[in-house]
């Protein structure tokens, strides 16, 4: 960050980058102050809808004790450099990616640091200035006071500042002399995004770029056979078509996703004009005769086999043979795919040994070490400029557009943008893998839960994925330390690999919100059977409040009174148990999400016609110390729009090889008419944050089904619910006459 | 055959490919980009910009049909720098999350209030502009706002 009449605050030093030395010498890099006294803060993270570019500023400008009017946020670059001592690269900024929730549990520790050091430098160079010693020198908005009185600015301490060098770690604010952490701060863009200033990754340019579109082949792991590429070419404004390779059948899926021919033309227009005149004939790979049908039954037949066991607790086997009643149910999880808003694409410039690239990301380094291995740059010398992302979702975990970009760059010798159509979008992405989740629990003859076992037929994360071969098997698919693993003395979590054609990848809260819906189904239909209440049920399994070990991503720790006062708070405010009209139901849900702890509460009402209105909508989140309020509501608000959409509409079916769906008129995203209100109930506590962006999701769907049962007396056990409440309702769905809980009706 | 129509209320022409559509215009041509691509066809709003003062989805608008009428895109919204009182309502609720949609939902919120100054919620669900983040919620307050001030008398 450098420009014209500004002084540059720089921390970055040699001395600094032995002292830190994971990604260390990167936090002098943060902060500008102008001559003006306008405080320039950098923005680190890949802004993709989840608020980190407000947010993450929020830390170090609180621990730079200057007001939040006077900041003005500059969006960051990737920032790999190399070192030299020991050689390698060095991340100058820290952690950039968008990804499990981290950017705010990763910013608390070294972003908060960052502002500190930068305020500690001008203490100092007042100090030396006013020949006084530093501990007795105060900051405040952005000024020194002396004891006497005297004030300097930041922007009059800032040149000799930047002479002087900061200790390793320098003491943080307490907690209660916070002025901006835990203050409610708007979108630091949004003058930008509402005058269509904003610059995302599809609104790039560069002088003499080209534009691509890509005919991809529409069976996974199929090819081109025949090209005929003579109208293509004939269209006014193509200048290109070429064959892109795929990647080999089987093979790790570390590139571009598919086979293909690019058009290449001097707008999008004229390449999708020439994309359409393509003759191709497709050579279906080994996938083409696969269907999601297919798939359902080698899931159900894997639940029939006995798979991996990724936590046993107890001997759930013996307290089976010695139940009183068993409850068991298998719950269907469909595909998903990511849909954000703005569709893939990247830009890119390709020179002999160095790159430029343009893109919304949600991984750079895994951008930067992409195009190294396709191109042999080096690291340092390839540059990533970060735009808003227009939604992640998880999407831009994968850079299979900027290899394809790549492709086309090598191919054309000159700058390129790739840019995606819906349709490309819904057909080539990597999917939330489709799975079945059967649950059992064994009761003694009290009522009480002996056993639970929670077994997962799904495709693994591993499936096709590259470097992964450290990790286990189930990662991504089954939940072992998830709820109610520690609560039940004989716990079984157990997974079965399904293999599957479609490329399988992360979307928004992905184990978290695939395992949720059954574990929290599961509760309901067990409180359903031995005539308890789910709330209370699910308060006696949590316990009194503790800690358990959870090892998968959040942990390592689960704390089981937190999950239960989400719950609490979601239940008072939905104004749980009280006496409903008919037709109507409440239902409850809690999770344990990256670190974070949420449940909703919905009230519906479902008419004897089967119409679902959505009455009340609440969600209770605690994500520790809230960093901004109004960022968190927001995240909330959202996941839970998304949640509802999802576990309404949302479905990926595959036949004959092929993805189905093509544009959002069979990718039904909710619209306003159906979005309900959402109250959002902030839980307070002074744990260390978490994220936000994914805890609110998983807990939608299981709550919602719950309240539909609470209803309507129909169990939705596969989502989506599509139709399901308006057709006849099975045996299956109706587990026994029996009326719902006195508290839900 | 050159087209000549008003985009932002600056005279403009276009010889190419009438068939293009609007969108691909504004962004690849005229560079203004704040009109976003996000389906192609005229179902998620994202593209939605005014012609004759209308909602149009620039998408699936050919570039025939702005002849000779009058193009206002998000960035013609504010005039001689001062934001539409939409504009502000959006920065006042904080609506924008990834934010990618919301030029699309202010210029179909600013023709929904033109039609219906007071609108009733029935008003309100007929907007059918996506939202992957799921700000409605906040677009609904950000909308309230604005028509209340009206309903005040501060139009």
């Amino acid at each position: 960050m450098t420009a014209a009449g500004a002084l540059l605050v720089s921390l970055h030093g040699p001395r600094m980058a032995g002292a830190q030395p994971s990604g260390g010498g990167s936090l002098g890099a943060f902060v500008r102050i102008e001559t003006d006294g306008r405080i320039v803060i950098g923005a680190r993270g890949c802004e993709i809808g989840q608020g980190v570019k407000t947010s993450l500023p929020m830390l170090i400008a609180e621990e730079l004790d200057v007001p939040w009017s006077a900041v003005t946020v500059e969006q960051l670059p990737y920032g790999l450099i190399a070192s030299h001592d020991p050689p390698g690269f060095t991340s100058r900024y820290g952690p950039q990616g968008a990804g499990g929730s981290t950017n705010i549990p990763d910013g608390w520790k070294d972003l908060r640091q960052a502002g500190a050091r930068v305020r500690w430098l001008l203490v100092q160079a007042a100090a030396q200035t006013w020949q006084q010693p530093p501990d007795q020198l105060r900051t405040r908005d952005a000024h020194v006071l002396h004891p006497d009185g005297r004030r300097l600015s930041y922007a009059q301490l800032a040149t000799r500042a930047a002479t002087l060098i900061p200790p390793a770690d320098v003491p943080l604010k307490p907690r209660s002399a916070y002025r901006i952490i835990g203050q409610p701060t708007r979108v630091t863009d949004a003058r930008e995004i509402v005058t269509g200033a904003a610059a995302y990754g599809i609104d790039a340019s560069m002088p003499g770029a080209l534009t691509a579109v890509i005919a991809r082949c529409p069976y996974f792991d199929g090819a081109v056979a025949r090209l005929d590429d003579a109208q293509a070419r004939r269209v006014p404004g193509v200048r290109q078509v070429f064959r892109i390779p795929g990647p080999q059948p089987g093979a790790a899926l570390d590139r571009n996703l598919a086979a293909g021919v690019a058009v290449v033309a001097d707008d999008f227009w004229s390449a999708r004009k020439g994309r359409e005149a393509l003759r191709i004939t497709w050579s279906p790979g080994p996938g083409a005769q696969d269907s999601s049908a297919a798939l359902e039954r080698r899931a159900a037949a894997a639940l029939g086999t006995r798979g991996k066991v990724a936590r046993q607790d107890g001997d759930p086997e013996a307290a089976r043979k010695a139940a009183a009643r068993v409850v068991e149910a298998v719950y269907v999880m469909p595909l998903l795919a990511h849909a954000t808003m703005e569709p893939p694409n990247a830009l890119i410039d390709l020179r002999p040994k160095q790159a430029l690239l343009v893109a919304s990301l949600q991984s750079p380094g895994g951008a930067s070490r992409m195009i190294s291995a396709m191109t042999g740059i080096a690291r340092p010398d390839i540059e990533i400029r970060l735009r808003r992302v227009g939604g992640g979702f998880g999407r831009g975990l994968q850079n299979d557009f900027v290899a394809e970009a790549v492709l086309v760059a090598q191919a054309l010798k000159a700058p390129v943008r790739v840019l995606w159509t819906r349709e490309d979008d819904l057909q080539n992405d990597f999917y939330r893998p489709f799975g079945l989740h059967q649950l059992t629990a064994t009761l003694d003859p009290e009522g009480r839960v002996s056993s639970w076992a929670h077994r997962v037929a799904a495709t693994p994360r591993k499936s096709r994925a590259e470097g992964m071969e450290e990790e286990s098997d189930w990662i991504g698919c089954a939940d072992p330390d998830g709820f109610p693993a520690g609560c039940v003395a004989n716990y079984l979590s157990e997974f079965l690999p399904v293999e599957f054609s479609l490329a399988r990848g992360w979307l928004r809260g992905p184990l978290p919100t695939f395992s949720a819906f059954a574990v929290q189904s599961f509760v309901d239909e067990v409180a359903f059977a031995t005539r308890a209440d789910p709330l209370a049920l699910r308060l006696e399994l949590l316990g009194a409040p503790r800690e358990l070990a959870y090892r998968d991503h959040g942990g390592p720790k689960l704390h089981t009174g937190r999950l239960a006062g989400v719950l609490r708070s979601a239940a008072q405010q939905v104004g749980y148990g009280r006496k409903l009209p008919a037709g109507h139901g409440i239902g409850v849900a809690s999770h344990f999400t990256h670190g974070g702890y949420a449940a909703h509460a919905f009230e519906v009402a479902v008419s004897a016609a089967g119409e679902l209105e959505v009455v009340r909508c609440v969600c209770a989140v605690d994500v520790g110390e809230i960093v901004n309020p109004l960022g968190v509501e927001a995240q909330m608000m959202g996941a839970t729009i998304d949640g509802l959409s999802t576990a309404l509409n949302l479905q990926i079916t595959v036949k004959d090889g092929r993805v189905e769906q093509s544009n959002f008129p069979d990718y039904p995203l909710l619209r306003m008419a159906a979005a309900p209100d959402v109250e959002v109930q902030l839980v307070g506590s002074e744990f260390p944050p978490s994220g936000a962006g994914e805890m609110g999701m998983p807990t939608v769907a299981p709550a919602l089904v719950n309240a539909i049962f609470a209803a309507s007396g129909q169990r939705i056990r596969r989502l989506p619910i599509g139709d399901q409440l308006k057709g006849p309702r099975t045996a299956d769905a109706r587990p026994c006459a029996r009326s719902p809980p006195a508290s839900d009706t | 055959m050159a087209i000549d129509f008003t985009l932002n209320e600056q005279r403009s022409n276009y010889s190419g490919d009438p068939a293009m559509p609007l969108l691909w215009y504004l962004r690849d041509h005229a560079r203004l980009t704040g009109t976003k691509f996000g389906c192609g066809i005229g179902y998620c709003g994202a593209c939605t910009v005014h012609i004759d003062g209308a909602a149009a989805r620039s998408c699936v608008t050919p570039m025939s049909r702005v002849a000779g009428r009058a193009v206002t895109t998000i960035e013609g919204l504010a005039r001689g720098g001062r934001l539409h009182p939409l504009q502000q309502a959006w920065i006042d609720e904080d609506v924008p999350q990834c934010g990618y949609c919301q030029a699309g939902q202010i210029m179909a919120a600013v023709d929904l209030l033109a039609r219906k100054p007071q609108p009733s919620d029935a008003d309100l669900a007929t907007l059918t502009n996506l939202c992957r983040c799921g700000t409605y919620p906040r677009i609904r307050k950000a909308i309230r706002r604005v028509a209340a001030q009206w309903q005040g008398g501060r139009r």
